[in-house]
């Protein structure tokens, strides 16, 4: 289905955010559409992650609307967003596993803060879901006892818990080898087709990124260097997405006078 | 006109100590805004249908509390002694070593008892606490709560709070009794006055308001205790080497806090 037939899930406007004085988004916009697989790609330092913790509603952004499900959490207030979040589940770079508890507690947590659910039931539900990340067996397992790959695993059979509309995943292959991190995006995968969830996924891994996109959208220093599909990516002439594409070094250079102010600037 | 470089000194360190102020003065609003916030979903929880998980609180008693009681009871028992060595020193010059009782029952349910219990729990439990919720920041589990809907103020801080104010008053008791009995052992050896003497006269000469008085002060350090490990614990940044600054400054805060609030509650509490 072309994307132009779905309705938004996300959308994001002329976002603008802070981190003390400096200016970290420049009036960024982003369309999510429900069902598709959205990259958003750059390199260290581009604003990606801090997006991420503005579509999370972590941080409230200087000027904007984030538009999720069709509700503006700028507007929302707390229990309405907590409300909200019920929707969306959210797979951490590092995990975010809660140390003090199993896996399977872990991964039950949502279940016993939101339902009413009888706990045999909850663990019945928790080993489904960590049977669909390849994890069945492991739920009495304390999170220092796994692996890096497990861990995330295990963080999205969490996330997925509630069955949400929505699943974020903040650099799902950092850090893992090859092989776990091929695993990791055939979940993905199978997240978008079997339970028909919109995803966003923060990376700057290429081959991750090219395999899973539906659409990539391509950060650069706060701002937004183009949205579109994985050819579309490919195909485009920006001299910024070329280098991070390619993996070349930036090799745009400072005026002297740009280069002795900035070295001067108290 | 001064020296420009002399002025220039005086400015970095006012500019130093404005910043420094205003930063004291957002972490107190922090730290209210966060007891306010624990207390509204100690009291309110059950009606918004997110109430305070009790099997938590029963944790947190018995690792604030249960596990406590051998320390405390073995430190008040030693301020008990002490006191009564000092006392009994002091007292001989004026021939009335027999009022050390009264001196050791009002020092150890007023003063030591809580003091001693609130400096304890600060550098055993509050240490812990900030010591766990900063960890859990670096690890973004508390960004991992907030993103499943739950509320890290009602999951974590106000089960700690419940335990920390059910137990610290509790084991301050402990310690009263702990203390009074520690005088009462090292009179017995010193003075040959025997335990049932000394219960008597000490329960002829405390009066209820003596033991409240503790445990209201005692209540003030519960909430000083958890308040001010969960303000150094929310505030970690830079990984490991950043909590163990949390650590160490929550129990620095914490314990000083704790001496300057029973100075002053001593004070209005004596007049």
């Amino acid at each position: 289905m072309a994307t132009s037939d779905r309705n938004p899930a996300i959308e994001v406007r002329d976002l603008v955010t802070h981190y003390g004085n400096t200016e970290i988004l420049h009036g960024v916009n982003v369309t999510v559409y429900e069902g598709e697989i959205m990259i958003i790609m750059g390199g260290s330092g581009s604003g990606k992650s801090t997006l991420l913790r503005y579509l999370l509603g972590l941080s409230i952004p200087t000027s904007g609307n984030i538009s999720i499900l069709g509700k503006d959490i700028t507007k929302l207030d707390a229990m309405e967003m907590q409300e909200l979040r019920k929707n969306m589940g959210v797979a951490f770079q590092g995990g975010a596993l809660l140390s003090s508890m199993t896996v399977g507690e872990n991964v039950q947590l949502p279940l016993f803060e939101h339902t009413r659910l009888d706990r045999k039931t909850m663990q019945i539900m928790a080993r489904m879901k960590l049977e669909v990340v390849n994890l069945g067996g492991f739920e009495d397992l304390m999170p220092a006892q796994l692996s890096g790959g497990m861990i995330k695993r295990a963080a999205v059979a969490r996330a997925i818990v509630m069955d949400p509309k929505l699943m974020f995943f903040d650099e799902p292959s950092a850090g893992l080898d090859p092989v776990v991190a091929a695993e990791l995006d055939e979940l993905i995968l199978r997240l978008r087709d079997a339970m028909q969830m919109t995803i966003v996924v923060v990376t700057h891994e290429l081959q991750s990124a090219f395999k899973i996109a539906d659409r990539i959208t391509v950060l650069d220093r706060g701002n937004i260097l183009m949205s579109g599909t994985v050819e579309e990516v490919r195909a485009s002439g920006n001299e910024r997405i070329q280098s991070l594409l390619n993996r070349r070094p930036s090799t745009e250079e400072l005026a002297a006078d740009e280069y002795l102010e900035r070295l001067t600037r108290i | 006109m001064g020296n420009p470089a002399t002025l220039n000194s005086m400015l970095i360190v006012l500019e130093q100590l404005g910043r420094r102020t205003i930063r004291a003065i957002e972490e107190v609003g922090y730290l209210f805004s966060l007891l306010v916030e624990s207390l509204f979903w100690i009291v309110c929880g059950t009606f918004y249908k997110q109430p305070v998980r009790i099997p938590s609180v029963f944790t947190q008693m018995i690792q604030i509390g249960i596990a406590a009681i051998p320390i405390v009871f073995v430190l008040s028992f030693a301020i008990g002694v002490m006191l009564a060595i000092q006392g009994i020193h002091t007292l001989k010059v004026f021939g009335a070593e027999s009022q050390v009782v009264l001196g050791i029952a009002y020092s150890v349910t007023r003063e030591f008892g809580p003091l001693i219990t609130g400096i304890l729990i600060a550098g055993r439990s509050g240490s812990a606490l900030a010591a766990r919720i900063g960890t859990m920041q670096v690890n973004q589990e508390i960004d991992a709560l907030r993103v499943m809907g739950i509320n890290p103020v009602r999951y974590l801080i106000a089960p700690a709070l419940l335990a920390m104010l059910i137990m610290v008053p509790t084991l301050t008791f402990l310690s009263d009794l702990a203390g009074l009995f520690g005088g009462a052992v090292f009179s017995s050896i010193e003075m040959g006055l025997s335990f049932d003497a000394y219960a008597n006269q000490s329960l002829e000469i405390l009066e209820v308001d003596d033991i409240m008085q503790g445990l209201i002060k005692s209540l003030v350090f519960a909430i000083i205790i958890v308040m001010v490990g969960v303000v150094n614990g929310f505030d970690v940044r830079g990984g490991a080497e950043g909590v163990g600054r949390a650590t160490t400054r929550s129990v620095v805060l914490s314990i000083s806090y704790i001496v300057i609030a029973d100075m002053i509650f001593t004070y209005y509490l004596n007049r």
